[in-house]
């Protein structure tokens, strides 16, 4: 178990890459506190395993350094940084059976007979492959498979951090569900530092302790699900987190007044904005009250999604969701208003924080 | 599900049919006639029946070229298929290297099978061949035509040469097939360089191994112009296999009858032993499951 630093990480997959553009990994510089269940959710192709295979020693980083507990570790190899990792799709050794699956990796690092028996006895009671431990592992279903990898992945006692990427696309929806609490109980038990990969927000969320957002090669907010959920710091985040995500509009920004077409919207406390370009107002559609006071709305489509409804509408010209509960009314001549702690100021995508209080808002 | 029978179905397949009976069956059987018949020319015949298998069976000439012509290709394929591993591991999997290396593995297996003959009978030939003289300027008396050893010698460097190569593309197709994943998952759980190649690329070409396999036994098994343009089955008749035996019983001495026994002969010998390599190759895989 280990504190993992990144030391000002940058990474292109092309050796002539100059301009930022051609980084698939821009400027990283993140610690990853020991013990700590951290998830890396962003987009396909966001930079997430570009990370993950740098922590793990498969990439060697284009620019800075990995520490492990203040050892620099990044030109040593992926044995040398004791890692364990679970990839995206099974790996399992077709010629081995279950058993010398999981026993694989104990038995490379030369471990007592004795004690692999134990820890793979014990994985295979919690990935509930104990029935099948003498089958060879070449005709097993996908997910069979890959609950051999995740395995793999779980049965060294001593790893420094257990990364995963996407481990569970291909399991089946029940098994998932299955799988990740036992992964969280694992995480309570051992306290090993573990970074998972995800592209899903209810995967990442209820994983992990710290919720790390990537978008296009960098890191836009790290924070716990309700941090990320109550104040974004990046429009992406605020789009990515949430379904359905949060409502953006072009705003004009005058000290503790915002103007969105012809409405004006009295803030909780005036912005710091210092001349940039395009500024955005965002609200959560958890955080907008319908009813008959506030500013004029039109309402287009009602989705009742079961114990909430979702209202699509448009606002000065903008498009508009709200969630309501499942029994509010929505009244023929409908009015919004916002509630003022949960809107939030965004410069070119990045929020704004407050003049007076110096902190975010 | 019922099944349609329709007899049209015959039609389609018959194309091929007629094909494969010009061929293949017609010819087959027309050995099979002179097998059991004498002829002595005026294309007059006289039933023999076995008596033709029969002193095929008891000559030691034939067990002769058979002894030679199993040890060949056993040689042939404990040389190849090892070999033929090891280069396709140690080719490039990206990168410029890989058309290079492609365009020059197949290289040997585009030129017409007499030439390669004609390449390596020049090559080692003392007076003037670069091999065969060299060997003789270090002091090395090497000479293919006096030695029967030497003529082997050479006769196996020029298959292994010509058909390598074949091996190498078969087992680089199987690798290039294995997802980096694997390699990955296999430096994380500190797998050794060994253990990787037992336990991830050779499952993954076993197939491919199989095929490899059958195609150079049964090739080397009929082997012919290659050891005939070189060596000419000699000196004496040390490199004589079946096929080269088989022409010169029928084409040299005309002794149709005997020569058609022993193509049938040869052609059961070839079938059975595809045969066994393919059942214990392919039943080494059901067990595992």
């Amino acid at each position: 178990m280990a504190r993992i630093s990144l030391e000002h990480i940058r990474h292109a997959y092309s050796p002539r890459a100059q301009a930022a553009g051609d980084y698939a990994l821009k400027e990283v510089h993140h610690d990853w506190e020991d013990g700590g269940a951290y998830a890396l959710l962003g987009p396909s192709g966001c930079g997430k395993t570009t990370l993950l295979n740098i922590i793990s020693g498969l990439l060697q980083p284009s620019d800075g350094r990995i520490l492990f507990d203040g050892r620099d570790v990044t030109q040593l190899s992926t044995e040398e940084r004791n890692i364990a990792q679970v990839f995206q799709f099974p790996v399992v050794y077709d010629t081995m059976t279950v058993f010398d699956n999981l026993a694989f990796p104990l038995r490379n690092r030369k471990v007592p007979e004795a004690e692999v028996e134990k820890r793979v006895n014990e994985i295979l009671e919690m990935t509930d492959l104990a029935g099948m431990a003498k089958r060879r592992a070449q005709r097993l279903t996908a997910d069979q498979k890959q609950k051999i990898s995740l395995g793999r992945g779980l049965v060294r006692a001593n790893v420094n951090a257990i990364l995963f990427d996407e481990p569970l696309t291909v399991i089946d929806p029940h098994m998932k569900w299955v799988l990740r609490s036992q992964l969280k109980r694992l995480h309570r038990q051992s306290r090993f530092t573990m970074v998972y990969v995800t592209h899903d927000q209810t995967e990442a969320l209820t994983f992990a302790d710290k919720v790390v957002v990537m978008h296009d090669g960098q890191i836009v907010q790290i924070g716990t699900p309700a941090e990320l959920f109550e104040r974004p710091s990046h429009t992406f985040v605020g789009y990515f987190i949430g379904s359905p995500g949060m409502n953006f509009m072009p705003v004009a920004v005058e000290g503790k007044t915002a103007r969105v077409g012809d409405q004006t919207i009295t803030l909780d406390n005036a912005p710091a904005l210092a001349g940039q370009g395009r500024i955005e107002l965002g609200i959560r559609p958890e955080f907008i009250k319908l009813g008959r006071e506030g500013m004029p709305v039109s309402v287009n489509k009602v989705e009742d999604i079961g114990r909430q409804k979702i209202v699509r509408a448009t606002f000065c010209g903008q498009p508009l969701s709200i969630v309501l509960g499942e029994d509010d009314e929505i009244p023929t001549d409908a009015k919004v208003s916002f509630e003022k702690h949960a809107i939030g100021i965004f410069a070119d995508s990045w929020r704004v924080k407050n003049q007076t209080a110096g902190q975010e808002g | 599900m019922e099944k349609t029978w329709n007899n049209k179905a015959w039609f389609l397949v018959l194309p091929v049919l007629v094909l494969v009976a010009f061929s293949a069956v017609i010819p087959l059987m027309t050995v099979v006639n002179y097998s059991v018949q004498d002829t002595f020319g005026n294309n007059e015949f006289f039933w023999a029946g076995t008596d033709w298998f029969t002193e095929i069976l008891t000559s030691p000439r034939f067990w002769d070229a058979l002894w030679r012509n199993l040890i060949f290709s056993a040689v042939i394929l404990a040389i190849e298929v090892p070999l033929g591993i090891l280069i396709a591991l140690n080719m490039p999997k990206h990168g410029p290297g890989v058309p290079v290396c492609l365009v020059l593995m197949a290289l040997p297996l585009l030129i017409p099978w007499n030439v390669v003959g004609t390449i390596w009978q020049v090559f080692g030939r003392v007076d003037i061949g670069l091999l065969g003289y060299f060997l003789n300027s270090l002091g090395i008396s090497y000479n293919y035509t006096q030695n029967p050893a030497h003529a082997w010698a050479t006769v196996i460097v020029m298959d292994v040469w010509h058909w390598t190569s074949l091996v190498v593309l078969l087992c680089y197709a199987g690798l290039v097939s294995i997802p980096d994943a694997y390699y990955q998952a296999a430096r994380i759980d500190g797998a050794s360089r060994w253990s990787v190649f037992r336990h991830i690329q050779l499952p993954k070409m076993k197939r491919v191994l199989l095929i490899a396999v059958l195609l150079r036994f049964m090739d080397s098994f009929m082997i012919y112009t290659e050891p005939f343009v070189v060596t000419g089955g000699g000196p004496g008749n040390s490199t004589t296999f079946l096929s080269i035996d088989l022409v010169k019983m029928a084409i040299g001495q005309f002794d149709l009858g005997p020569a058609a026994a022993m193509s049938i002969i040869y052609f059961l010998i070839i079938l059975l032993l595809s045969w066994v390599f393919y059942t214990v190759m392919t039943q080494s895989d059901a067990e595992q499951n």
